[in-house]
């Protein structure tokens, strides 16, 4: 059973969602098996990954990329796939290794007694 | 004034939807669409309505296009048959899970194969579970009336959820009958103006219709579709009585005939509940304590006023006009049967499956039920649960 949100009784008829723009409130980035890793190195701004990904989950700033939304990323790979094939600024890796990876240098943040 | 004309029932179901003057209908326009919408066509190109017709490539499509324009805040019809509510199927429950008020005149054909364009109930009974409201009509009459009823109950803020309006192919639908027809003026006080409280052509509020909802929200909406109909009932009745009262013709749930004094009952849904009851009339004439009830609204079923109707009996039958292959019985029997476990009278219940494909179910037909009935409550026959009526052994 889900035990958040609300009950059917409060729950609008038919499932409408009554306010307009709401789908940065639905997290799909927990669909995601394989995460794009971008790298600010090789990067050229040519925004094609901008341009392509189907979640508007490439973080642009001030001209610039800046990296994933990985809140909402589900890991398709076509920022990958869309990288100019000399530039390749996105590597796809598992995302529990990404995962595992990011869990163990948080724990050796720790240790160190620095600030994360 | 009202007055009475002869027409078919596809007839007075178009002149209905003609007084309704919808918004939109979408429909497609051959077999296995019956002549509704031909004549409501016909309507379209003489000026007579404002109707938008659109005409669509399929009945799935009919459906579909219906469903976005009742979306899109327009009062919205079609009306099917048979292989075309099947092909609907799936839009269906779509339609009910948006809880979109539209009204759908069903006319009750066999499903094939084999190919078949007779009266039997197997359509509208395979759409038992979509959500929708089912209305069932015995006449021309009926189905004419609970076009207008229809309408008035899916708009009811209360409710917001589509109906079909049943009645059965060639008997009803292609017949001709005498029937009172009411006034425009009488029929646009009762149906009104159809004002939505949202809907998408609202540029002001913007808002979304049909969304995702995995599992952690498409029980809730499930559980809503479940709660409506219990509303649904009591606007049934209270819209039925407000009609009742402006045109003088009063419907229940259901209807009895001769029940309250009879031994041996039948419940019976449709055109066959005519026969039926002049099979009581002869059976009564000869001192036989027959009874009937016919259906009118399947969905929501009102489970306890019949129960309160037929628990007195010697014996009872369920007639069904369609079968569940491997299952206990038509629809209606196996429903009716459970919910008699645990009330507080038990009479012996039985089903007959009759009348499919259109076979032609006549009034001797109907007193080999009763008589099968009169031994069984003497205890001269075993029980026999689930029997074909009118079929060639």
């Amino acid at each position: 059973m889900s035990a958040t949100g609300k009950g059917w009784r409060d729950l609008p008829r038919g499932a409408v969602i009554e306010d307009a723009g709401n789908a940065r409130e639905y997290l799909t980035g927990d669909w995601r098996t394989e995460r794009p890793v971008w790298d600010e190195e090789k990067c050229i701004n040519c925004f094609f990954c901008w341009v392509y990904c189907p979640d508007a989950a490439i973080i642009v700033k001030d001209g610039k990329v800046r990296g994933v939304d990985y809140a909402h990323c589900k890991g398709c790979g076509i920022c990958a796939a869309e990288c100019p094939k000399r530039v390749q600024a996105f590597t796809m890796v598992k995302e529990a290794d990404a995962a595992a990876a990011e869990a163990k240098a948080k724990a050796e943040a720790a240790e160190k007694g620095g600030c994360c | 004034m009202a007055k009475r004309v002869a027409l078919t029932g596809n007839e007075a179901v178009a002149l209905a939807m003609k007084q309704i003057n919808p918004d939109v209908i979408a429909a497609y326009p051959i077999t296995p669409q019956t002549d509704v919408v031909q004549y409501f066509s016909s309507f379209v190109s003489d000026g007579q309505v404002s109707t938008e017709l659109v005409r669509v490539e399929s009945e799935h499509s009919a459906m579909s296009a219906t469903i976005g324009a009742s979306a899109a805040g327009a009062r919205s019809m079609t009306a099917t048959s048979s292989q075309g509510l099947a092909l609907m199927h799936e839009m269906l429950h779509i339609a009910s899970s948006y809880r979109l008020p539209i009204v759908m005149p069903v006319v009750n054909r066999a499903l094939s194969g084999p190919i078949n364009i007779h009266c039997d109930h197997s359509d509208s009974m395979n759409a038992r579970d979509t959500g929708w409201l089912h209305l069932y009509c015995e006449n021309t009459q009926e189905a004419y009336d609970n076009t207008f009823i229809a309408m008035r109950i899916a708009e009811h803020p209360e409710v917001l959820t589509p109906v079909m309006v049943c009645y059965d192919g060639f008997i009803i639908s292609h017949a001709l009958e005498n029937l009172m027809i009411e006034d425009d003026e009488l029929i646009h006080k009762f149906v009104g103006e159809y004002n939505p409280s949202r809907f998408l052509l609202d540029l002001e509020r913007p808002y979304t219709v049909g969304p995702l909802a995995l599992y952690d929200y498409y029980f809730e909406i499930k559980r809503q579709q479940a709660e409506v109909m219990f509303h649904a009932k009591d606007v049934v009745a209270a819209v039925s009585a407000e009609y009742g009262k402006l045109t003088g013709r009063n419907y229940g749930f259901f209807e009895t005939y001769k029940l309250d004094d009879a031994e041996l009952g039948i419940i019976v849904i449709g055109s066959t509940a005519g026969t039926a009851r002049g099979a009581v009339d002869q059976l009564r004439a000869k001192g036989i304590k027959a009874g009937l009830l016919k259906l009118r609204m399947f969905r929501p079923v009102p489970r306890e006023e019949i129960i309160a109707e037929i628990g007195h009996l010697k014996a009872l039958a369920v007639l069904d006009r369609a079968d569940s292959y491997g299952g206990f019985g038509g629809p209606l029997f196996s429903e009716v049967r459970s919910w008699l476990y645990g009330a507080d009278a038990q009479p012996p219940v039985v089903n007959f499956v009759y009348g499919l494909g259109g076979r032609d179910v006549v009034i001797p037909d109907i007193i080999t039920v009763y008589q099968y009935l009169d031994k069984l409550a003497r205890k001269q026959v075993p029980l026999e649960l689930v029997q074909y009526l009118g079929v060639r052994e």
